[in-house]
């Protein structure tokens, strides 16, 4: 039971992280973070209407990462504002239709209750996302290092840029069993940040942020269990750790 | 042989008319200079040419022995982290797989040290940074280049050498430069046409025949000044 609980959580936290590192880059943290929330009302009404909450939470995020999607190109408002605004109610409106006693682990995560057939399903899709980040990382790369040069030779942005955000939703959902709705934004951010610190390059940047990830989803099992605590915000205040320790070591890399 | 023929060109963003009715020619290893004040829509111009926005008339590149020319871009900047956690060779591989060799040719042509590719992309300066996109640029084996004030950020020097390292690519690789610059001793030095422009084309043709006083004053809003003078005496 153990082994199937960290197996999962090494797969989705790797995944997360992977998508993380790219998340830093666009300096699109906050999105990221605002849009686990969205996640919150699919939840709720999954669990309200017997439905898996994986499922709910997906139908919520894919329609929010269009809406996303389209008001950045349809519209002249901000998107972090429309993201700060949107988002931020939905995680109210989630809280509040969430039935009490399940609004705990709605908004922080156990994986500790996750089952073999979840566990197989999220371990495959995680699969899936790292194998589309990697492919696709280049043009990733180049849209957040310059949107004219990925264009001047032929990167469709837009659709690229549609692609990240749903790849996005997945990792939200997926980490959400894992950490919640309210610590997803971490769950991706916090390993990517970490690696930035100490990396020079792409490729070490992306294989540290996973290595980080994969760290603290061990960690943060291992210690949950030992000491009978929820394993999501056990593993945000390890990656916080590791966060802290490479800001240290910053200062002799760089 | 004519490689770009552009034909009534407008273009319009948000209501405002940026380009209005632009008609101009480039020929096969022509050097274009494109000069115009703040806000004149040179750069508009370029993307345009890049096909990066919507406009209106014609923008012909003509083919070349038959084959879909190639363009090289280098923008006026990009705003990095200076601690983005990219190298300069990964940075030169993104537009596609280039091979090792490659890149080093490519880094040879715009005159820098191989131990440049290790260094982090966001860390080299200025001039350095637009040698690297300039490489960037070469890499997809162009037939033009298409330049947005290579040098705004760089000292007097450094674009000195940026505009001979420029000329000495379009000799070796044959290629059609469409560049836009501020500074008129390098369209006189380099440049075999130049286009004046201030939303609309004011004045074309060799930099000797143009570049007078009379439409630089035109060009940079000089007679503007006398009729406001004229007008309140």
């Amino acid at each position: 039971m153990e082994f199937q609980q960290i197996i999962t959580a090494i797969f989705v936290s790797a995944a997360a992280s992977l998508l993380g590192s790219f998340a830093i880059l666009k300096r699109m943290a906050l999105v990221g973070d605002a849009l686990s929330h969205v996640a919150l009302p699919g939840i709720a009404l999954a669990l309200i209407f017997h439905f898996n909450p994986f499922l709910g939470a997906i139908a919520f995020l894919a329609v929010a990462v269009f809406g996303i999607w389209l008001v950045e190109y349809q519209s002249k408002l901000s998107i972090e504002t429309i993201v700060g605004v949107f988002f931020a109610a939905s995680l109210a409106l989630g809280a509040i239709i969430t039935p009490d006693h399940e609004l705990l682990e709605a908004m922080l995560g156990n994986i500790t209750t996750i089952s073999r057939q979840e566990s197989i399903v999220s371990i495959i899709l995680s699969i899936f996302l790292i194998a589309v980040i990697l492919k696709i990382r280049k043009k990733l790369a180049l849209n957040m290092v310059s949107q004219e040069l990925s264009q001047s030779i032929g990167i469709e942005n837009k659709q690229l840029e549609l692609v990240y955000l749903l790849i996005f939703a997945l990792a939200v959902a997926l980490g959400i069993r894992f950490v919640g709705a309210l610590l997803m934004g971490s769950l991706v951010i916090i390993p990517a940040a970490s690696a930035k610190n100490i990396a020079k390059n792409l490729n070490s940047f992306m294989s540290l942020s996973v290595i980080f990830g994969v760290l603290a989803a061990i960690l943060g099992i291992y210690f949950s269990q030992i000491y009978n605590l929820s394993p999501g915000p056990v593993f945000i205040l390890i990656s916080a750790g590791i966060f802290i320790v490479s800001m240290i070591m910053r200062k002799f890399v760089k | 042989m004519k490689i770009l023929e552009v034909k009534n060109l407008n273009v319009e963003i948000n209501g405002i008319h940026i380009l209005n009715d632009i008609n101009f020619e480039v020929e096969r290893g022509e050097i274009l200079a494109i000069i115009g004040p703040n806000g004149a829509g040179k750069t508009i111009l370029l993307k345009s040419l890049l096909g990066l926005i919507d406009y209106q008339g014609e923008i012909k590149w003509n083919k070349i022995y038959g084959e879909k020319i190639k363009i090289g871009y280098v923008p006026q900047r990009m705003d990095i982290e200076t601690d983005i956690p990219l190298s300069v060779e990964e940075f030169l591989n993104l537009s596609g797989d280039s091979s090792k060799q490659k890149i080093k040719e490519a880094i040879k042509a715009v005159q820098l040290d191989e131990k440049i590719l290790k260094s982090g992309f966001g860390e080299i300066s200025i001039g350095q940074r637009q040698r690297i996109l300039v490489a960037w640029a070469i890499l997809g084996n162009p037939q033009v280049l298409l330049f947005d004030e290579p040098t705004a950020d760089i000292d007097i020097a450094g674009q000195e050498s940026i505009y001979k390292m420029l000329h000495k690519l379009h000799r070796d690789l044959n290629l059609s430069i469409i560049l836009i610059s501020h500074d008129l001793n390098v369209v006189f030095r380099y440049a075999h046409k130049a286009i004046c422009l201030n939303r609309k084309k004011i004045c074309e043709g060799s930099p000797k025949e143009i570049l007078n006083t009379e439409n630089l004053l035109e060009l940079y809003g000089g007679e503007k000044a006398f009729y406001h003078h004229d007008h309140h005496h």
